[in-house]
């Protein structure tokens, strides 16, 4: 399966070679499970294991949840105090329920910056962004249907709001969010329907995390020296990497464990920290809260759909072309989807021909800046929308887009970047120099 | 255009601290209270809970529910079963198999809200924010949680005395809420527990807001214990894994194995 030359499965016993003619499983769960894997890998890249967990972690607990909510607009709400109250375990099983899609968002966002930083997303790789741009796609309505059905009051006004986004789409629009909802208004046809969804999705991120791997099984995992592993031959391989199995396993479990101790400790001690007061009281159509805020995972992208209003020029110039079907609202929304648009379009507007930031002296700020941006968009998002804090968005917002489109695609032509180790046991043996010949 | 990237990050920063200033000042300070619930190793004090419930009954349940809250779960208090079937049969429920009202049973839940504007109670004390900030940072939330139950004593506190006509309702001006048209609910002395233990207005609004914290968040010990289980555990098998980690990885890296 993999690029990399390495030793597959042979097929031992009379039994094994009976299966492995029917069902060749043994010998893929082997050659994924012993994949070469680039030694140098340092603690940036254990995020993949926490996500592949998170997702188990939702799934097993969102099973259990399903099986004692009611998705009915007028007793949502009091299933889930039933199972807060009544169900065993029912408290703990929803806490982390609600957090474990916290802890999802937190590693999917290093993981994604994590990529952005060191090339992950340049040739060969594309394909692996790309899927990974459609699983946080996934995460993300998966997420925003998951929090509605509480039916709280930000859960139902969270849900008129962002369907009340794809109503400003021009011509299609109210037609769109009548489809999406089910009917004219947030209601209980909306609930259902998110219901259904919210139980598909993960399985159909599943599919795509499986798509996922197997992409970057195919073209071997990037490494903090975005230096390629040698594959002339077997032996050279080997100097440049160790199998997954156990070297990596154990790395990732050790560095999953300490995020879980986190994670169990958030649960235990403070649940509601992340959420919102505001969810505990129940979905009323007639009173709409003062603020209505996101989640913090949706915030960036939320101070981006705000920051373009009326009367900024661009607002007003594509307003002016396009004959006032593009408004301030539209514009937003696509400034929404855009932002994420040019995030996947990464691997072709960097020209550099260096993966890593590590030997991009230039790039590297502008990559810091880019974390700082999206920490403070992410704030933006929770305030008012108003002024300052719609002017500090407006620079977030047209920085995060610039970052992609301008400084990116400028940065490969003028930066000159630092010499870069010749192949990844060098940079491994400058870390460790006691270290010599590879592990067999 | 670093330059202009620079000021323009100096001139976001000048901004933010000027509105951050700016801020504040929206509702009235809610002051932070030690609850006996608060921490990690905090437990709800079972006499503290007892004390509230004689508020919320003899008070707050003239006009409020508790809908949520199954009797039952009164022996969460120390009550025994006797006790808590004493207490339900002072409720009458409706019964929709009898398509009657009938005396209430351990197995019912508190009666709702016998005023159709008074809101349920049953998870009040989760459903306010006494703390925000600073600056939308919420780490006043991370060190004094949330701050529910110390919202409903500021707001049981924090009337002014002021009576305000509105469209020909009468609305107390207090300090957190703004007008609201519930009169002042408790003052000194407005319930008298069986032990003497002190019942001025701050006594009585301490006790029913850390009633109300129960009846929003019964399972508090049993969450707590979980934290505590998968932290220590969780902890010593990263300590294991940590050890294993470091002695696979030792050949490699031409480290002394341990």
């Amino acid at each position: 399966m993999a690029g990399i030359p390495h030793d597959h499965y042979e097929p031992k016993s009379g039994f094994e070679k009976w299966l492995d003619k029917r069902l060749p499983v043994v010998g893929l769960l082997y050659d994924t499970l012993m994949i070469p894997t680039p030694k140098n890998l340092n603690w940036w890249w254990i995020w993949g294991i926490v996500l592949a967990f998170c997702l188990v972690l939702q799934i097993i607990t969102g099973i259990v949840l399903a099986m004692h909510y009611t998705p009915h607009a007028d007793m949502a709400f009091a299933s889930v105090e039933h199972i807060m109250r009544d169900v065993n375990g029912g408290a703990v099983l929803r806490y982390v329920h609600a957090n474990g899609a916290s802890l999802f968002f937190f590693a999917v966002y290093i993981h994604i910056f994590r990529g952005l930083f060191y090339g992950s997303y340049k040739a060969p790789r594309e394909v692996t962004w790309i899927i990974g741009m459609l699983i946080y796609l996934a995460m993300m309505a998966t997420g925003f249907m998951g929090y509605v059905l509480p039916w709280g009051q930000m859960s139902f006004w969270g849900a008129t709001v962002i369907t009340g986004l794809f109503g400003a789409i021009p011509f299609v629009g109210d037609a769109l969010q009548t489809w999406l909802l089910g009917g004219p208004a947030v209601g209980n046809a909306t609930l259902n329907r998110f219901f259904s969804l919210h139980y598909l999705l993960p399985f159909v991120i599943a599919g795509l995390v499986i798509v996922h791997v197997w992409a970057f099984h195919t073209t071997g995992n990037n490494n903090p020296t975005g230096v390629e592993v040698r594959r002339g031959s077997k032996a050279e391989a080997q100097k440049d990497t160790l199998p997954f199995w156990p070297y990596f396993v154990i790395k990732d479990l050790f560095a999953l464990v300490v995020v879980l101790v986190i994670f169990f400790a958030v649960v235990g001690f403070m649940p509601n920290f992340l959420g919102h007061p505001d969810n505990y009281i129940e979905a009323n159509p007639l009173s709409t809260p003062a603020h209505i805020v996101p989640e913090w995972y949706y915030l960036p992208f939320y101070a981006i759909l705000r920051a373009f209003t009326a009367d900024v020029w661009a607002v007003q110039l594509v307003n002016f072309i396009t004959g006032g079907i593009i408004d301030a609202k539209v514009f937003g929304v696509f400034a929404m989807f855009g932002a994420i648009l040019v995030m996947a379009l990464a691997p072709w507007t960097d020209t550099s021909s260096v993966r890593s930031g590590k030997f991009r002296p230039m790039f590297r700020w502008w990559f810091y800046l880019l974390v700082i941006d999206f920490v403070v968009l992410m704030w933006c998002g929770a305030q008012p929308a108003e002024p300052p804090y719609s002017i500090i968005a407006l620079i977030g917002a047209t920085y995060w887009f610039a970052y992609f489109l301008v400084i990116l695609p400028i940065l490969g032509v003028i930066e000159k970047p630092l010499p870069l180790p010749e192949t990844i046991e060098e940079d491994f043996n400058n870390h460790y120099p006691s270290a010599k010949t590879p592990a067999e | 255009m670093i330059r202009k990237l620079t000021l323009s990050a100096l001139s976001a920063l000048v901004i933010t601290a000027g509105g951050a200033f700016a801020a504040g000042g929206e509702g009235g300070h809610v002051e932070n209270i030690k609850f006996s619930f608060d921490g990690p190793f905090g437990k709800y004090d079972q006499s503290q809970l007892q004390r509230g419930l004689q508020v919320y009954t003899e008070v707050c349940s003239a006009c409020h529910g508790l809908k949520y809250v199954p009797l039952r779960t009164l022996t969460d208090l120390g009550y025994d079963d006797a006790q808590v079937r004493a207490y339900a049969a002072q409720f009458e429920v409706f019964d929709a198999e009898l398509d009657d009202f009938r005396t209430a049973i351990p197995t019912d839940h508190f009666p709702s809200s016998a005023l159709e504007n008074a809101p349920d109670l049953s998870l009040m004390a989760k459903a306010r924010a006494g703390f925000h900030g600073p600056y939308g940072l919420g780490l006043n939330q991370l060190f004094n949680g949330i701050g529910g139950p110390e919202y409903i004593v500021a707001l049981l506190n924090g009337y002014t005395g002021e009576e305000v006509e509105m469209a020909g309702s009468t609305f107390y001006e207090n300090s957190i809420f703004g007008n609201i048209a519930m009169s002042p609910p408790l003052e000194d002395g407005s319930v008298e527990y069986a032990d003497g233990h002190a019942n001025d207005l701050h006594h009585l609004s301490e006790d029913v807001a850390a009633f109300l914290m129960w009846a929003a968040e019964p399972k508090l010990s049993a969450r707590k214990h979980v934290g505590f289980m998968g932290v220590f555990f969780l902890g010593l098998l990263a300590v294991m894994l940590y050890l294993t980690n470091k002695r696979l990885w030792a050949p490699i890296k031409g480290k002394k194995q341990a």
